[in-house]
């Protein structure tokens, strides 16, 4: 296990924190009218972003599917052009033309984003070629959700990575829904990680509510990734407390199943272990709070107040 | 009873083939299912088979004997005991010689070196660095990928059968002994996989060339090439290009039926995003692939498989490049525009010369090399001195290539057109099966007659 710092310890606080804040701000500010289309909140899935990111290395890459909000905060990139991507403004991260689906930061290593269920998968496992082609000893974190694990491309990557030993981790979020579909109504086989053991991809299931599981499992398969042993599939174990999008108001799940998810709240997990192991005071943690919220709502006032691109841009970036 | 043992058509485009050895001596007995001969093919060196059994009486080629027709005697098989007359020139079966003739197109292009049709524009000729030397169009292709690949470590092929086999149309001949499994890798037949594999690389920065055995199986991978190379730039605010060339055969080969001969010109040339090319000899081959590889954008590259053997002078010079984005007048006229590419050139020059013997009719040939973008200045300039225009393409008629074309000059020169605008396209069915019915699917040279004819107001 990955030894974790005082340092750590807040840093995963605090960027769990950021996330949640962030996804209730989007969702207000979709209620009022400033983002629009579809937006996939990450809200109760925090500990999986956080967790493997405390494991990253920055010349790493990323690639995750259009629930990509948290993805991108816990790539370090700034909640304000996040924000003024998703209000469709020319500050945002893709300059207003992407959303909230289609996010990308090329000088983070981050590759988006992907509005297509699976593509995102072959695409992750093409980064990790290169990462391999260039002698370089970095690795592609690719996100799949439990809904892509149905997808046939999913399964073509997996042969092409283990057949060419590719350095690339999957992590599979497994959110119980794909859309509305419970991963039981659409999965035959309910162990997701061992989709990979046909092509002798190991992998394994975590739980995805408490961090330090996720830190573990992330930790241990990224070094086995970086050594040169090719592909390793680790399966989360997490929920999404809101619903799929914005417009899906989650009849498909009784309020118990939620309610019995938000006990094991993944950022109460790990401030009660700071309050615990005395890394700091319930003052500390307050003050944590309370700049977060600031940082969230400077971030909404940001991307309320950017300009919407200007009309010369809707034929630009076509073609380099 | 002697047996005459013919060259076999080995591939559904061979028309001849190479004798590169012999497994058989004069006098041997062989059975049938014994091995006899190695045979190089357009595609493949391959060995045959007896089908009868006796002695062999006599061999009719040396070993390394090349360009023999298909259906030619290559040997005769018999009893030793009865007496044989060998013919000086075997004949052809008859029936061949009929399926020849329906090919003719096909197989002028691949055999007559010395025909009109072939020469190379006047616009080739010009080039000062042209080869003395005529190099197929696989040939072409392959170099300028060598060529490219020395030049840049970044780039790559893979593909099914790009390696080890030297691809399924020889086009990738030598590549892998070249440049080494790390950069010429053969993929399972997994194209949605390993399409989104090569551009996650061609986002990261490696420029791969993405080998489709042939267009048809890019449908299987359709989405990554347009949802995710194309768009992603876009998307991204432009951090994000996708340096990536998808290439392969593109269209009818010869009697591969409806699954693997559809024109896909007009799908992927609507697509923002995307630049698309079709070249139709080895010298526009060469400039405009080495265009492709050096592009920061996917490039979709539409080769032809019945032009791969078409032969032709090159530019060797390794920076030869033709840029994107530019037509060539082929040949100059001033009665009608005919607007072409790919292989609908080489019939279209076919229908001009007819239509200049017969008619008196001077037609300007302008091939597109580049369809999107499309070259519509080029286009223009040359209707508002012809007043007439037909297109000639391969794909189906509904939504293609020539309706666009016919919109943009309706819409830009209407003043200046003295008739509507033709366009010759395939016939709107699946591609079918039966060699007839392909040749009246495919555009032939009277329909490009027939449609000159149409917009010039001759009955």
């Amino acid at each position: 296990m990955k030894k974790l710092s005082n340092n750590d310890y807040i840093k995963m606080y605090t960027y769990m924190l950021k996330i949640r804040r962030f996804e209730e701000r989007a969702a207000q500010l979709y209620g009022m009218g400033h983002i629009g289309g579809f937006c996939h909140l990450y809200i109760g899935q925090e500990a999986v972003v956080v967790g493997v990111l405390m494991t990253i290395d920055k010349n790493d890459s990323v690639v995750t599917t259009y629930r990509d909000h948290g993805h991108m905060i816990a790539r370090g990139l700034d909640p304000k052009r996040i924000m003024a991507e998703l209000t469709g403004r020319e500050d945002g991260y893709s300059a207003g033309k992407g959303g909230s689906m289609h996010m990308f930061s090329k000088e983070n290593n981050f590759y988006g984003g992907h509005g297509i269920v699976g593509a995102q998968v072959p695409i992750g496992t093409g980064i990790a070629f290169t990462h391999k082609y260039n002698g370089e000893k970095n690795i592609c974190r690719t996100y799949i959700g439990d809904g892509a694990m149905n997808n046939g491309q999913v399964f073509e990557a997996f042969n092409l990575a283990a057949l060419w030993k590719l350095p690339v981790l999957y992590i599979i979020e497994n959110n119980k829904y794909g859309m509305g579909t419970s991963v039981d109504r659409a999965a035959a086989g309910l162990d997701l990680y061992k989709r990979g053991e046909a092509f002798g991809i190991p992998g394994e299931k975590v739980d995805g509510m408490n961090i330090f599981s996720v830190i573990e499992a992330a930790d241990k398969a990224g070094k086995y990734v970086r050594e040169g042993n090719g592909p390793y599939i680790i399966e989360v174990q997490t929920y999404r407390y809101r619903g799929h999008s914005m417009s899906d108001p989650a009849k498909y799940r009784t309020k118990k199943e939620l309610d019995t998810y938000k006990e094991t709240d993944p950022i109460e997990i790990v401030k009660a272990e700071i309050l615990k192991k005395k890394i700091a005071k319930n003052d500390e943690i307050e003050k944590i709070n309370k700049d977060t919220l600031e940082e969230i709502k400077n971030a909404a006032e940001f991307a309320t107040n950017s300009s919407f691109p200007k009309d010369s841009e809707l034929y630009t970036d076509v073609y380099l | 009873m002697s047996t005459e043992i013919l060259m076999p058509a080995l591939s559904p485009t061979m028309t001849e083939g190479n004798l590169s050895k012999w497994l058989i001596k004069k006098g041997d007995t062989v059975k049938a299912g014994d091995l006899i001969a190695e045979i190089e093919t357009d595609k493949a060196t391959m060995e045959v088979e007896a089908v009868d059994e006796g002695v062999v009486l006599d061999l009719l080629f040396k070993e390394g004997e090349a360009n023999i027709p298909v259906n030619k005697v290559i040997a005769i098989i018999g009893d030793p005991n009865e007496k044989v007359e060998l013919k000086k020139e075997a004949p052809i079966e008859k029936v061949i010689e009929e399926k020849k003739i329906e090919k003719n197109i096909e197989t002028k292009i691949e055999n007559k070196k010395d025909d009109v049709i072939d020469t190379p524009s006047p616009k080739i000729e010009e080039d000062r660095n042209l080869s003395a030397e005529e190099i197929t169009m696989r040939q072409a292709l392959r170099d300028t990928m060598a060529e490219e690949m020395r030049k840049d470590n970044k780039v790559f092929i893979l593909g099914e059968e790009v390696a080890e086999y030297q691809g399924a149309y020889k086009v990738t001949q030598g590549l892998l002994q070249e440049f080494g499994k790390e950069r010429v890798l053969d993929t399972p037949i997994s194209e949605h996989g390993f399409t989104g594999l090569a551009v996650g690389a061609a986002f990261k920065g490696l420029r791969p060339i993405l080998e489709f055995m042939t267009f048809n199986f890019s449908m299987q991978a359709i989405d990554q090439i347009i949802n995710s190379a194309a768009k992603t730039l876009y998307m991204s605010g432009g951090q994000i290009n996708c340096p990536i060339v998808f290439r392969g055969p593109n269209g009818a080969a010869a009697q591969v039926a409806a699954q693997h001969s559809q024109d896909f010109s007009s799908w992927y040339s609507q697509v923002p995003g995307l630049k698309v090319i079709a070249p139709s000899t080895p010298y526009n081959a060469k400039g405009l692939l080495r265009s492709a590889i050096s592009d920061p954008n996917p490039v979709i590259f539409l080769e032809n498989e019945i032009l791969y053997g078409l032969k032709g002078p090159v530019n060797n010079d390794i920076n030869f490049s033709i840029p994107i984005g530019k037509a060539n007048i082929e040949k100059e006229g001033k009665d009608l525009t005919i607007v072409t590419y790919s292989i609908m050139l080489h019939k279209s020059k076919e229908a001009a010369l007819r239509l200049k013997e017969e008619y008196n009719l001077d037609a300007e040939i302008i091939d597109l090399q580049t369809l999107r973008p499309l070259d519509t200045e080029t286009i223009l300039n040359s209707v508002k001195k012809t007043n007439r225009l037909i297109t000639v393409e391969e794909s189906w008629p509904f939504g293609s290539v020539g309706s666009e074309i016919a919109n943009i000059v309706q819409r830009d020169a209407f003043d200046y057109l003295d008739s509507p605008v033709i366009k010759v396209n395939s016939a709107d069915v699946p591609m079918p099966y039966s060699l007839s019915l392909e040749k009246l699917y495919l555009p032939q040279v009277d329909d490009i007659l027939n449609a000159a004819k149409k917009v010039s107001y001759i009955k």
